[in-house]
């Protein structure tokens, strides 16, 4: 597929299922999940980059789907919030949000929950301080960061403790 | 919020990718889309056509050749971080990628990208002024060098020609003579600076030689404080700090006026001098 044109047949995996669909060049990744696939977990906030409500995952990387071209995917392997949740990959990590309250409205909290879950496998436990760096691109207006740190650190911990 | 629409190709070549260029009055590369996607989504770009560089063969390669490291055009702020060669021989972008953006924007922008777009806030362009980069540029005859002096010419704009694109960055080597430092003021972590400052220098004896100070988000461009330079180099910090009021003449900005950039400017520069110096015993 090289051919200048304004549209484009795409193949790439969404939550490990094979997806092909057209898209419009100008599609960006969030609106191919959330309008072409229905999968609205991931949300859109700014649309420029600058809030984080929009992360997935992209090949295994934090990724902001609004900057990211649908057709540019072509041949990825692309995880959303209903990917990892439904895997039970990040389960401890969700339990440990609603236990220490980390999400009052929510919206943020797929693209939190996206973001924190790369640090899950890291092999040095990063202290609050790179925490709180790692999360610094995702923005929230409710919590006020501080339970979503703990949320993370407790669930990194906890983690830490099962591996020992 | 949405991109006008546009035509899109994916370049399979450097020669391909110029040639698509060469052909469309209104093309644009997309490397990691990190600022060009937001300006799309804005409307503040809105071309013809995109030509996406990113499945071009070679340019993600870091790489030690003839006394440079060459960085190529694709090499993203996360794989140069990870980068063993990076640190070793590049240790000041090492020091200053943690400040660029945050992690989910650092996966996919490159530092090729950053240097071509020239965004007067940005640490890269910055980094490859202190450093004395070469820039390496295609068109369609071929390949030619840039000494980053000569290299940018206005606000986002470079010797990067409409149908060129930029294709690698060549460092000097760090040696174990060579000091470098590195800070800036931001509001918050991730955003852009208010007043950032690259440097480099050579020791000599007990004092500092081949000083290059590069400041950024103090004008159209990264810039160098040569008056400050050459204070530096005759050991005079105070006099250094006094020198910017020659060599830098930024506007103020939302984020900051002009006398709290020149402040911030100063107090940069004494801790960058410390630096400097600190480690060259
Ligand atoms: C929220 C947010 C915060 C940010 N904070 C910072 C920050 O603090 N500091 C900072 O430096 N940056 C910041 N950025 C910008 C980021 O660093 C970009 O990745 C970078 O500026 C551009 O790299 P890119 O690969 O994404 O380029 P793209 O967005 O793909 O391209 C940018 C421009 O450069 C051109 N271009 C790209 N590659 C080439 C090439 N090889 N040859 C010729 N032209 C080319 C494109 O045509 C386009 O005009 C931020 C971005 C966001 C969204
Ligand atoms: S919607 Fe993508 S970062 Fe805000
Ligand atoms: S919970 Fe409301 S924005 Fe974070």
């Amino acid at each position: 597929m090289t051919a200048a044109q304004m549209e484009h047949e795409i193949t790439l995996t969404v939550n490990g299922f094979a997806v092909s669909e057209r898209v419009e060049a100008r599609r960006h990744l969030a609106d191919f999940l959330r309008e072409d696939l229905g999968l609205t977990g991931t949300h859109i906030g700014c649309e420029h980059g600058v809030c984080g409500a929009c992360t997935v995952l992209v090949d295994g990387e934090i990724t902001r789907s609004c900057l990211t071209l649908a057709v540019q995917c072509e041949g990825k392997s692309v995880t959303t919030i209903e990917g990892i949740s439904d895997s039970g990959a990040v389960a401890d990590l969700q339990e440990a949000f609603r236990a220490r309250n980390a999400l009052q409205c929510g919206y943020c909290t797929p693209g939190m929950v996206i973001t924190a879950s790369v640090l899950l496998d890291a092999e040095e436990m990063p202290d609050r301080e790179e925490i709180r760096d790692h999360i610094s691109g995702n923005y929230c207006r409710c919590t006020g960061y501080h339970a979503i740190v703990d949320a993370v650190e407790t669930t990194l911990k906890a983690r830490a403790e099962a591996g020992r | 919020m949405k991109p006008a629409p546009f035509a899109y190709a994916k370049a399979r070549s450097v020669a391909h990718a110029v040639e698509l260029l060469s052909a469309h009055d209104d093309a644009r590369i997309i490397a990691g889309g990190q600022s060009l996607v937001a300006m799309l989504n804005m409307r503040l770009a809105a071309p013809e056509i995109l030509i996406d560089i990113n499945d071009i063969p070679g340019l993600s390669e870091v790489s030690v050749e003839d006394g440079f490291l060459r960085i190529g055009a694709l090499v993203r702020y996360a794989q140069a971080q990870r980068s063993p060669l990076v640190s070793t021989h590049a240790p000041l972008i090492a020091r200053a990628i943690p400040h660029v953006a945050h992690a989910a924007i650092r996966s996919r922008g490159t530092l090729g990208g950053s240097v071509a777009f020239a965004d007067p806030a940005a640490e890269m362009p910055a980094c490859m002024l202190a450093l004395g980069a070469r820039i390496v540029i295609a068109g369609v005859d071929g390949e030619r060098e840039v000494a980053i002096d000569d290299f940018f010419k206005g606000l986002y704009e470079t010797a990067i020609g409409p149908a060129e694109m930029l294709v690698a960055l060549r460092l000097p080597l760090h040696g174990p003579s060579r000091r470098v430092a590195f800070g800036e003021y931001a509001r918050r972590r991730g955003d852009y600076a208010m007043v950032g400052l690259a440097a480099t220098a050579r020791a000599q004896g007990a004092g500092l030689a081949d000083v290059r100070l590069a400041y950024f988000s103090v004008g159209l461009n990264a810039v160098r404080a040569q008056g400050a330079e050459a204070a530096l180099e005759a050991g005079d910090v105070e006099g250094a700090v006094a020198a910017l009021d020659g060599d830098l003449d930024p506007d103020g900005d939302i984020h900051a006026s002009r006398d709290t950039k020149m402040h911030l400017a100063g107090a940069l520069l004494r801790r960058v001098a410390a630096e400097l110096s600190e480690a060259a015993q």
